[in-house]
């Protein structure tokens, strides 16, 4: 922490351009990160699979489909930081 | 006492005992140089790797009241308590991108709480204020809710009375106390086993009992068109309630002070972001959670008083041997006592740093502070129980739907915030103020209506706000959270641009636009041991120019 008589650890102007000259300037704007749109748009579009078929083991669409969704996170969060890693390198 | 069941009972206290022991031998471990430090205590050292940030952020968002109240809800609703899942779907892209950019900015500048970033980006103690204020407002009745769910485990084994809740949180605030946030991280540890134990052998002995996942729908079905409320899928106008319910809850969830706390703890941004693929896992497992209500149905699982519940510990009572049901048992109670720990330390945290630094006693040194922490902290936890105690849980309940509606609405200054400053100060009170009333409003709105459309509740019966009361022809209805967060950013927005135009001041920014994809190997990322007493440079710089306050 910068200083704990201090919340919010607030610099004045000075130290604001120490830090600038620290840290180093970087983006975290990548074009995969559309990729993370998937698992945030799937699950609010209810309309889409508010059905119950087809069913799978006996589950009916609704509740099936929705733990794939799970998956869809897992696979884009993964791929976009695998992204992510190699951009750090390359 | 009569009816308690003896076996569920010794094996419950068997791994209460064994928790208590962990939770105190946690000070020790990964110990830094001085526990007496408010980063220390409070976050752990900052200096979690992947998988006890996995444990700790999991033990964070699955709580023991979700393992309770989410089947509860899917046995008396159906589909829309499904909303559990694609919520904690949602929630993890969100942070891979947004507060991965929190744990940046608050560890080049030192940030604690939330309330610390916007005091600093906005130049505003009043809205860092405002801030702290909501999230110890939205995090009191989370605690409480915890003891909801280990009171719901209590009562079906038979055991009555507050005195065992009163020593089970007694336990907590002392090895809170002594060990500050390692404990829940290191507890988090047995819970989760315990956890997936039990949801693994539940998804597999439930259904083969019964006759099959098609036998258990059937069954959820049939009571579903019998009762004439709720259904497997859900009716058309409930479809934007259950998406914006999820949007919402997923944005509020890293609004909330503890979800915040386990996210700085982290070691650095790779290790969060490998944590964003893995938290998943417990998304999974709390689709098959959810489904316990239906089983509880095919299984004609009775709640114990009528207390809805209990209706998840009731079904393992019902189909486990009782060594197994205390081991289930077991696994809800210490899934209350994990989240509890770090909803108090977040709690204590934003008390010490934004409201007893900056208003009562502005020269506190970091030892005061450690100590006020843990003071607020156990203050926290006596709150709680004498919530649980003297009010009616019901109350409790009311309030923790309000939390998620409130902290909501600090997402323009904390969530947004981390992305542009193009918002005003005082439009941002604004809004926050516009919202507020908003959420409060929509929400005390809600009835809720029993069987055969009779009005159970006149107010706060429920999230889902119907449009028709703001003059829509329509029986569609949203979450109040949602509607008080549009509201809440039209304010901002608008209250911004006049602002600007009448050229009001508004503040300096305290951080840097490089502060937010800072890297833990960068030299500005500050880990602990406490800089203060090395690393002369850097600190010279933060403590010798402090500005003025006040």
């Amino acid at each position: 922490m910068s200083s704990p008589a201090n919340p919010g650890g607030e610099p004045g102007p000075g130290v604001r351009r120490r830090a600038e000259d620290l840290a180093p300037r970087r983006s975290d704007k990548s074009p995969w990160n559309w990729l993370l749109l998937l698992p945030i748009a799937l699950p609010l579009l209810v309309p889409l699979y508010n059905r119950a078929e087809p069913e799978l083991f006996g589950w009916p669409f609704f509740y099936w489909v929705q733990l794939t969704f799970v998956l869809v996170g897992v696979l884009t969060t993964s791929l976009v930081f695998r992204a992510h890693q190699r951009g750090k390198k390359g | 006492m009569e009816g308690i069941n003896t076996v569920e009972l010794a094996v419950f206290t068997a791994f209460f005992v064994i928790v208590t022991a962990l939770g105190f031998g946690a000070a020790r471990w990964r110990r830094a140089d001085n526990l007496m430090h408010l980063d220390e205590w409070g976050l752990g050292g900052r200096s979690f790797g992947t998988w006890i940030t996995w444990f700790l952020i999991g033990g964070d968002i699955y709580t023991a009241y979700t393992f309770v109240a989410v089947p509860a809800l899917v046995f008396g609703a159906g589909a829309a308590g499904f909303f559990a899942v694609p919520y904690t779907v949602v929630v993890y892209p969100l942070i891979f991108l947004v507060v991965i950019r929190l744990w940046s900015v608050s560890h080049v500048r030192g940030f604690v709480t939330p309330a610390d970033f916007v005091r600093s980006r906005f130049d505003s103690p009043t809205l860092a204020l405002l801030v702290a204020i909501t999230g110890i407002v939205a995090t009191m009745p989370y605690i409480a809710l915890q003891l909801v769910g280990i009171e719901a485990v209590l009562k079906t084994m038979g055991v009555t009375g507050e005195l065992p809740i009163i020593v089970a949180f007694l336990i907590l605030a002392v090895y809170t106390y002594s060990s500050g946030l390692r404990a829940p991280a290191l507890i988090a540890f047995v819970k989760d086993i315990l956890i997936y134990l039990t949801i693994i052998v539940a998804v597999i002995v439930i259904p083969t009992k019964l006759g099959g996942w098609d036998v258990i729908f059937g069954a959820a079905e049939e009571k579903f068109d019998l009762a004439g409320t709720g259904g497997l899928l859900l009716p058309g106008t409930g479809q934007v309630q259950y998406a914006t319910l999820a949007l919402g809850s997923a944005l509020a969830l890293f609004l909330y002070p503890h979800s915040i706390t386990g996210v700085l703890a982290a070691k650095g941004r790779g290790t969060l972001q490998k944590n964003m693929s893995l938290l998943p896992i417990y998304s999974l497992a709390l689709g098959f959670i959810a489904l316990l209500g239906y089983m509880a149905i095919a299984a004609g699982t009775q709640p114990v008083d009528g207390d809805g519940n209990t209706i998840v510990p009731a079904l393992f009572q019902q189909m486990f041997p009782s060594w197994f049901a205390g081991v289930a048992f077991a696994a809800v109670g210490i899934g209350a006592l994990v989240p509890a720990a770090i909803m108090s330390i977040a709690a204590a945290n934003l008390f010490t740093r934004n409201i007893y630094k900056e208003y009562l006693r502005k020269d506190a040194t970091p030892t005061q502070e450690a100590k006020v922490a843990k003071l607020a902290s156990l203050a926290v936890k006596v709150g709680a129980v004498a919530a649980i105690i003297f009010i009616d849980p019901q109350f409790s309940i009311d309030l923790q739907l309000i939390g998620g509606a409130i902290i909501l609405q600090t997402l323009p200054s904390v969530g947004i915030g981390l992305y542009t400053r193009w918002m005003h100060r005082g439009a941002l009170i604004a809004g926050w103020t516009a919202g507020m009333l908003t959420a409060l409003w929509a929400l005390y709105s809600v009835q809720r209506v029993g069987p055969g459309g009779v009005v159970v509740r006149e107010h706060f019966g429920g999230s889902a706000f119907s449009l028709g009361k703001l003059g829509f022809d329509t029986t569609t209805t949203v979450y109040a959270g949602f509607v008080a967060l549009l509201v809440n950013l039209l304010v901002t927005v608008v209250a911004t641009f006049v602002l600007r135009a009448m050229k009001v001041d508004d503040g300096v920014d305290g951080t840097a636009d490089t502060d937010y994809t800072a890297e833990r190997e960068d030299p500005s990322v500050r880990d602990l041991p406490d800089p203060l007493a090395s690393a002369p440079g850097r600190t010279a710089a933060s403590v010798g120019e402090e500005p003025e306050r006040g």
